[in-house]
């Protein structure tokens, strides 16, 4: 027999890891202390920390709430502390969070943009949490986009009604069309009825109902708006719309038909080449130009185009990255099926390459919702555009940091509401190992 | 050489070649850009055939079973599969690809869908069943290849050869007349191999028509009723498994068959 044969007569039990590997030592030893060097580096990490929180912790909580100026605020802080210096003077926020949340809108109506809040989160529960949700909330989120604006413009109930009849009647087109004529002309007609609609009919017929049965509520006018409502405003209609003109233009891209592909490939890298802050410009100044006179088209719906615009050709390019990212088997096994186009993208391909882009999307997303803010440089006053009409204010004339941070804080509750809701999906989807 | 060991006798009583053609192609060509890749082929397939082509890699023994449920577009000649002829008509390729089973090297499972709902969905989808008879067959075909328990999981916490086998099911769940395998066993471990193998014996002892593509040659002797050869994108030899093996007529074949049965 040679050195090398070995035969194992028993097998070994399991056992424990050693004590120092496991539990709050063995963290702290692995994340922490894993060597001199390290030990060092999580020392002078710590005193940097203490440092910071050392000015900062002081500034926010040793502050004054109630001032009506600036220089009341600092005659307070020299009375309680001796000094000006490292203390908040959240006597701004106090005075003009009512302000800041709601711009100019009608403070008897602040009832109407509460509830709209409301509406959009119970109308959200069936799209993020579509397992947990009871199913007829779905209604709710169908009829969501012509509620919201009416809760928030107010007016004739006829206006959103007769909106909501286009895609009734681009879908009844599209029903009677295709046996009779086929599916490209019913397609056509799906989009062009709804368009003639809502352009020469609508007004009228809502405005002929509403003369016979008047049901309305007290309008307020889009230069009212402002404040964080604005930005939340713009950024639910910017995120809400530029998913699916963001898959669509995606598909194009992909498509085998040329024109198709040209044409989405064009307005991709048109939009993507211009800053928005020029398109933001266009919408307020340029097309007034073009429009007909006498024609009103609200500065608002018109930023709300141009970020949905913006906010679309970004997405499809993160969604094109997903796609890209699909293995060419997963098309070929959908083919071999029998599924068709559209069956095999909603069925196989979209999940699959959305699920692979949430990250890209929600960045997409938190960085459009941060964009709104941008609105300002164009005369509306959200909350940037308020906190510089504050800061005119005598009263408060010279404070910065007080608005900024407070400002700072309300972005990032949203942005991190987003960033913590990805991850929640990301983890709910993973079927791998 | 992989040669194929079934330790049980093969049932061949429902095995046999009927007059009925299931697949005609007539001097078909294909082309990949300027590459003649596919060159005057003509093959007719009869109900109950099982089929296997063999060959060296490049020589488009893929891109022709590819070519019948139109996964490849051929530029010239004919393929008829049961009677429909495959043109770029839309409606002609989607009947046809539900009635032709496909199972590719890589399986192609839906990662993000349940075994169960893998099986289930282009029944639903395409053939309008309704969901619970639906999941009523997709288990049917999930007991026969041997993974019932595995229903409720992703493709992804399953072996190679399950999954291959869930891919067989897949297929089998919209009732096809005829099955394409795409290299079945190619991506498998040599243990995996054996349990992809008697799942596609099985199939063939039911009186299936099949097209394979394979380097088992083992299975090729055992089940084929014809093997063909192709290289250079043509059909070099096709004959009986017992002469093709014991006594090939081409230099060419002569010499793959010694390369892949030489040692």
């Amino acid at each position: 027999m040679s050195d090398q044969a070995f035969v194992r007569t028993e097998m070994l039990p399991e056992k424990e890891p050693p004590a120092s590997t496991v539990g709050i030592v063995g963290w702290l030893r692995e994340n922490l202390f894993s060597g001199w060097f390290n030990s060092i580096l999580t020392v002078v990490a710590l005193g940097f920390i203490y440092y910071v929180l050392s000015g900062l912790v002081p500034w926010v909580f040793q502050s004054v709430w109630n001032a009506d100026s600036l220089n009341e605020c600092r005659e307070i802080m020299t009375e309680t502390w001796g000094s000006t210096h490292g203390h908040a003077c959240w006597g701004v926020v106090n005075e003009r969070w009512l302000q800041l949340l709601y711009g100019f809108y009608p403070d008897h109506l602040y009832w109407r943009v509460n509830l709209a809040l409301v509406l959009t989160l119970v109308a959200l529960a069936p799209v993020l949490f579509a397992e947990q949700s009871p199913r007829q909330l779905w209604y709710l989120t169908a009829a969501y986009p012509f509620l919201m604006p009416w809760l928030l413009w107010g007016g004739s109930i006829w206006g959103p009604i007769m909106v909501a009849a286009g895609f009734a009647i681009g879908y009844l087109g599209y029903r009677i069309l295709v046996p009779v004529a086929g599916g490209l002309v019913a397609i056509i007609a799906a989009f062009a009825l709804p368009i003639i609609w809502w352009l020469f009919l609508a007004g009228g017929v809502a405005g002929a109902i509403d003369s016979v049965i008047p049901i309305g509520i007290e309008a307020v006018e889009s230069r009212k708006f402002g404040g964080f409502m604005l930005a939340v405003l713009l950024g639910i209609v910017a995120i809400g719309c530029s998913l699916p003109i963001g898959i669509v233009l995606a598909l194009g891209r992909q498509s085998d038909l040329f024109i198709v592909k040209t044409l989405c490939v064009g307005f991709i890298e048109f939009i993507r080449g211009v800053p928005l802050i020029t398109l933001l410009f266009v919408a307020s100044l340029l097309l007034n130009l073009f429009l007909p006179p006498g024609t009103n088209f609200d500065i608002i719906l018109r930023v709300m185009i141009m970020m949905t615009l913006f906010a679309a050709a970004y997405m499809a390019e993160v969604i094109r990255g997903g796609l890209a990212a699909l293995p060419k088997g997963q098309y070929e096994g959908a083919d071999s099926l029998g599924l068709n186009y559209w069956q095999a993208q909603r069925l196989i391909i979209m999940p699959q390459a959305l699920k692979i882009s949430i990250p890209g999307i929600v960045s997409t997303f938190i960085g459009i919702f941060k964009d709104t803010t941008l609105v300002s440089i164009i005369g509306l006053f959200d909350v940037i555009g308020l906190s510089n009409a504050i800061r005119a204010d005598t009263a408060w004339n010279g404070i910065y940091w007080e608005l900024f941070a407070f400002i700072a804080f309300l972005f990032f509750i949203v942005c991190f509401s987003m960033s913590r809701y990805s991850m929640y999906l990301e983890r709910k989807l993973h079927t791998g190992h | 050489m992989s040669e194929l060991m079934t330790d049980r006798e093969i049932d061949r009583s429902k095995m046999h070649v009927s007059d009925n053609v299931a697949i005609e192609i007539t001097n078909m060509n294909k082309w990949y850009g300027s590459f003649h890749v596919l060159r005057d082929i003509n093959l007719t397939v009869n109900e109950g055939e099982r089929i296997v082509i063999a060959g060296p890699s490049g020589s488009g023994k893929s891109t022709l079973i590819r070519c019948i449920n139109r996964l490849e577009e051929h530029q010239q000649g004919s393929i008829v599969v049961d009677g429909t002829e495959l043109t770029s008509d839309l409606k002609n390729i989607d009947k046809i690809r539900s009635e032709v089973g496909m199972c590719f090297q890589h399986f192609n499972l839906f990662p993000h869908l349940t075994i169960l709902e893998n099986c289930t969905l282009a029944p639903i989808w395409v053939r309008k069943t309704p969901r619970k008879e639906a999941e009523e067959t997709a288990m049917h075909f999930l007991e026969k290849v041997k993974i019932p328990e595995q229903a409720d999981k992703y493709p992804g916490q399953l072996s190679g050869g399950q999954q291959q086998r869930v891919a067989i099911a897949r297929s089998l769940c919209m009732r096809p007349r005829i099955m394409l395998f795409d290299e079945p066993t190619s991506a498998l471990d040599p243990e995996m191999i054996k349990e992809v193998l008697d799942t596609m014996i099985e199939l063939a002892e039911e009186g299936m028509t099949m097209l394979c593509v394979t380097h088992e040659m083992g299975f090729a002797r055992q089940v084929a009723n014809r093997v063909i050869f192709m290289d250079a994108g043509q059909i070099v030899e096709q004959n009986e498994p017992e002469e093709f093996f014991n006594n090939p007529k081409s230099d060419r074949t002569k010499l793959f068959l010694s390369q892949i049965l030489g040692h």
